[in-house]
């Protein structure tokens, strides 16, 4: 395997740009640990962002007739909590989860392509703030997330224009450009995962050896790796629509508005995958350890999220069950959402099957574990709701649909990256999150996400649509809407609580040492937080628990632990002196910020067009060819 | 936080867990509570075959969904309680089991039954509501940005443009033939495929939650709905696609009448104006002189319209036909009661009103001054 030939060769870890700590080794870096802590700091912010949206969102529709924001306002803020909560929060939330624990789980000294690996971040990093600096310059996207043609893809006044003057087609420039330059960061990471998954692993760690969170990257990747080109056609069609008349789109010019909606949800649908899965894994991973059992079912498990996957690509339509596809299309397209709820069943049963006959502790990790498999069964018990086509034709764009979403997507992937956030707390800082501060950020979050959310299924069968930016008393909403805006604010303080005690906790919280969980899985064998290079020796991996049954062992059907040292792991301490580890470079930072530089060039015309392109495209291939041209370190042969 | 190492073994999690349950306990109390509330926009509350059909579906989903509900919360809580940690018990390990295939296959396969047992009903009613009714009252909805016109397509009663209220008889489907156009260009009228720049135009989604469910309406296309109202009545409806600035302002009433009502409302309809008697009425005269130079004729249909000016008739359909906007008791885009105060307020400031309309501000353009609104809104109040 190239992994094990490749640290062979003795190369010292320290090169090229020179720094190992400060600020220059956050922007060089290329280990993939502190990618992930630069991924989970960024996500986190702009998951604060979104937050904020959500709670200007809630004052406006707190009462009927709400004054708080103008139309023009509400439709930017709806339209960005979407844009931000998905590509900018949970996505790199879960690429943080996969880059930090990922190749520890595995026994890997880093992911496969470690500089691609950082432009991933940066694209991401950049591609959101450039979404954001359309703040400054005619306002943010105000169609939708999903933004329907012809509503968006309405072209300006002249499309050949030197500069945009036309604020719709700035706004919609931001969503499909900002988007496409995300959406790049989530493909290659999607490449280098796949890699590093199937290349990478340590020795004797075969496929169905692997760690579920392991499992779920690997499909997860592969969704992204199938679903991001598609959502990246249509960005660039609804590009040429708006800025330069492409009419891919336009009705009266032979286009058709459909299609955006089949080439979106071809691509979000896998994307709400894109989403789950990584929790899923997460749960999975927490839920045998505060048990003190193993998975129950690890097969099905691992085979239900490839399902899943596969399964993700042939449901999309069921979010056009309205548009009027015809009765068989909708029939056809009712089987398969159906049909996909039995392997999502599954997970369910098998984590319950995990928590029974264990000896359950309830520590933070496993009260989000625990609330996700409460919450996300209510998710999926709407989500089956809406395969029921006729009263699909009742409930679809309502408030409904915003409150299942959101059982699934906060109730499911955002419990489940909590969960993981205080499980491998301690991995990526070596202190654990306080426990009682953790404990009232679970009640909290848990009551105010069933207060915000729940009413919203009764407001959506009463007739409440969603994305009006008011609504008129008089139509039974009053009660509701008031009481979904207290709940958000319950989350609001419960967030407050979590960035409190991972503030209190960095600097004086419990030291954990290696393993504070008793866990079950080989990144827990290595420091907290593990040094640059993971592991001084590779792990020989025998079982699916490695860590457990080198712990444990089995006295008669009856497990009893090991005595320490008895495994023998321990002996092996020695230095790392000659452990071939990634470079640091500059380069995935600067090709990152050219692509963004050239997005630019879009907005503007003639000899400006050129110019800010021709600047992208110097930038960028600075970074590139740099890339490709630099030196390995100097101490490196 | 605790010296001497973290202390891994929760407290006491039954209390907590207990009033978890009972929370969710109470969001189904509230479900049920909720749907007795009065709301007239309530799906859950059917009044004609077509959301009947949809209801009688949610009545097999949901107590189905409700027992998975329990049975799954069930027994998480019960796992919880049974299997936590006591304080007197050692460090013996649970029995590892890692999996039970039998289980593992019935509970693949029970959800997998129930599904196909929702799934024959379902698909069942889709095809059900997907074809076209016999004998059916035909109406052309138009969607624009952001109002809804309605055109009677049957020989009694052809002609019939209304806007904001679509008046049916009970008892009997409407078949509806839908299309989104552009709010600025003159609508040709028939139904069929626009070409050119008529389809030009965006998403709406027309919907009145106590007749049907929703259909999208698309530019450039036609789809088509089966609308029936067992009892008079008048039943909210709202756009349901996001439209643009004034989505949530798109609304609509469908107004049911005994047959013989609507009759005669369909024979009232049909009349064209009459010709304002100056004498009688200057006030009203003066604002039927001023639909004409104020160029509201410019986008406004009156069926017998005749400029005291220069004779023009009023015929081109961009905006609203207000042939009988007297009789319509709802405006601009059926948000607002139709009054003098408030049409006065619309005619001054229609972005005010309603952000994103089409409709021009004349005071600001200069077509309209500020005491001429008076003679206008009397004259369009005199459009019985």
């Amino acid at each position: 395997m190239a992994a094990t030939a490749e640290s062979d060769t003795s190369r010292n870890p320290f090169r090229r740009p020179k720094a190992t700590t400060g600020f220059w080794s956050w922007l060089t870096t290329t280990d993939h640990k502190k990618i992930g802590i630069l991924y989970f700091v960024t996500a986190f912010t702009f998951f604060i962002i979104a937050g904020l949206q959500a709670l200007l969102i809630r004052v406006q529709l707190a009462g009927p007739d709400g004054q708080a924001l103008n139309p023009d306002q509400y439709n930017q803020i709806f339209t960005m909590h979407g844009i931000t909560m998905i590509f900018l929060a949970l996505m790199p939330l879960s690429a943080g989860f996969f880059n930090f624990v990922m190749p520890l789980q595995i026994g890997a000294r880093d992911v496969a392509f470690p500089r691609l690996n950082a432009f991933s971040y940066w694209v991401f990093l950049f591609g959101g703030i450039f979404i954001y600096s359309s703040i400054f310059l005619g306002g943010m996207p105000d169609g939708g997330w999903f933004n329907y043609a012809p509503l968006s893809s309405q072209v300006g006044p002249d499309p050949m224009a030197g500069t945009i003057v036309d604020a719709h087609v700035s706004r919609m420039l931001f969503y499909s450009i900002g988007l496409q330059i995300v959406g790049l960061g989530s493909l290659v990471s999607s490449v280098n995962f796949v890699v590093t998954i199937l290349n990478m692993r340590a020795p004797g760690m075969t496929l169905m050896r692997m760690p579920v969170f392991t499992w779920m990257t690997l499909v997860t990747s592969f969704l992204m790796l199938f679903a991001m080109p598609i959502i990246g056609v249509a960005l660039w069609q609804l590009m040429f629509d708006v800025r330069f008349g492409g009419n891919f789109f336009d009705p009266s010019a032979g286009g058709d508005p459909i299609l955006w909606q089949h080439m979106f949800w071809l691509f979000g649908h896998p994307e709400v995958y894109i989403l789950i899965l990584p929790a899923f894994g997460l749960v999975s991973e927490v839920l045998p350890v505060f048990s003190r059992k193993p998975i129950f079912g690890y097969a099905a498990l691992v085979f239900s999220g490839i399902a899943i996957g596969f399964l993700g690509f042939g449901v999309w339509a069921h979010h056009m069950f309205a548009v009027g596809m015809g009765p068989v299309a909708n029939a056809a397209f009712a089987l398969t959402t159906m049909f996909i709820a039995v392997p999502t069943g599954v997970k369910i049963f098998n984590w319950l099957g995990t928590v029974w006959g264990g000896k359950l502790t309830f520590p933070t990790p496993m009260l989000f574990a625990l609330g996700l498999i409460g919450m996300f069964t209510i998710g999926g018990l709407s989500g089956v709701t809406h395969a029921v086509v006729p009263h699909n034709y009742q409930h679809t764009d309502t408030y409904y649909v915003v409150a299942h979403f959101h059982y699934v997507l906060f109730g499911g992937a955002l419990f489940g990256l909590f969960a993981g956030m205080y499980y491998f707390f301690p991995k990526m800082t070596g202190r654990m999150l306080g426990e009682k501060l953790g404990k009232w950020h679970f009640w909290l979050i848990l009551i105010g996400f069933n207060a915000t959310f729940a009413p919203m299924h009764i407001l959506g069968l009463q007739g409440m649509p969603r994305r009006v930016d008011t609504y008129p008393a008089g139509y039974g909403w009053e009660f509701w809407n008031a009481v979904e805006t207290a709940g958000s604010f319950l989350i609001a303080v419960a967030v407050l609580i979590f960035v409190i005690n991972v503030v209190i906790s960095r600097r004086s919280g419990v030291v954990a040492g290696d393993d504070p969980w008793d866990a079950r899985t080989v990144e827990w064998l290595t420091t907290s937080p593990p040094k640059p290079h993971n592991f001084d020796e590779i792990p020989q991996v025998t079982s699916r628990d490695e860590l457990w049954n080198r712990k444990y062992t089995s006295d008669h059907g009856k497990p009893i632990r090991v005595p320490a040292g008895g495994s023998g792991e321990a002996a092996h301490e020695h230095e790392a002196h000659d452990i071939h580890m990634p470079d640091p470079s500059f380069f995935p930072l600067v090709a990152a910020l050219g692509i963004t530089i050239a997005g630019y060039g879009v907005f503007t015309g003639g000899i400006a067009m050129a110019a800010i392109f021709g600047l992208g495209l110097v930038v960028g291939l600075y970074g590139f060819f740099g890339w490709a041209f630099e030196p390995p370190s100097e101490d490196d042969h | 936080m605790r010296a001497g190492g973290p202390r891994l073994v929760g407290g006491t999690p039954r209390r907590w867990q207990r009033t978890m349950r009972l929370g969710v306990l109470l969001v189904i109390a509230g479900l049920i509570a909720g749907c007795a509330a009065d709301a007239p926009q309530d799906a859950l509350d059917p009044r004609g075959p077509s959301a009947q059909a949809s209801h009688d579906l949610w009545n097999i989903v949901f107590p189905i969904a409700v027992v998975v509900f329990v049975l799954v919360q069930g027994l998480l809580l019960v796992a919880v309680w049974r299997f936590r940690k006591r304080r007197d018990d050692g460090d013996e390990l649970p029995s590892q089991v890692h999996g039970n295939t039998r289980l593992e296959i019935l509970w693949t396969l029970i959800p997998a039954v129930i599904l196909a047992g929702i799934a024959v009903p379902t698909i069942d009613t889709i095809f059900d509501l997907a074809a076209e009714p016999d004998d059916a009252l035909q109406v052309r909805v138009v969607a624009k940005q952001y109002w809804w016109e309605f055109e009677y397509l049957d020989d009694e009663g052809q002609g019939v443009i209304t806007s904001g209220q679509l008046h049916i008889p009970t008892g009997r489907p409407v078949y509806l033939h839908l299309e989104a156009l552009s709010a600025s260009i003159p609508d040709p009228g028939g139904v069929g495929d626009k070409t050119g720049s008529v389809a030009q135009g965006v998403l709406h989604s027309f919907w009145v939650p106590r007749l049907a469910g929703k259909q999208d309406v698309v530019p450039g296309q036609t789809r088509n709905l089966t609308l029936e109202a067992d009892e008079p009545g008048r039943y909210e409806g709202q756009c349901a696609e996001f439209c643009g600035l004034s989505h949530s302002r798109m609304r609509f009433q469908v107004i049911a009448e005994d047959p013989d009502e609507f009759t005669a409302w369909l024979d009232e309809q049909a009349q064209p104006v009459e010709p304002v008697d100056e004498d009688a009425d200057p006030l009203v005269a003066e604002g039927e002189a001023l639909f004409d130079t104020a160029t509201c004729i410019q986008c406004h249909a009156i069926d017998g319209y005749e400029s005291p000016v220069d004779g023009s008739t009023a015929e081109l359909r961009i905006g609203p036909d207000l042939t009988h906007f007297a009789s319509r008791d709802t405006l601009a885009g059926a948000f607002l009661e139709n009054n003098r105060e408030n049409l006065a307020d619309w005619i001054r400031d229609p972005q005010d009103v309603k952000p994103g309309a089409q409709m021009p501000n004349l005071i600001e353009d200069g077509l309209l001054e500020e005491d001429e609104v008076e003679p206008l809104v009397e004259y369009l109040m005199s459009l019985e």
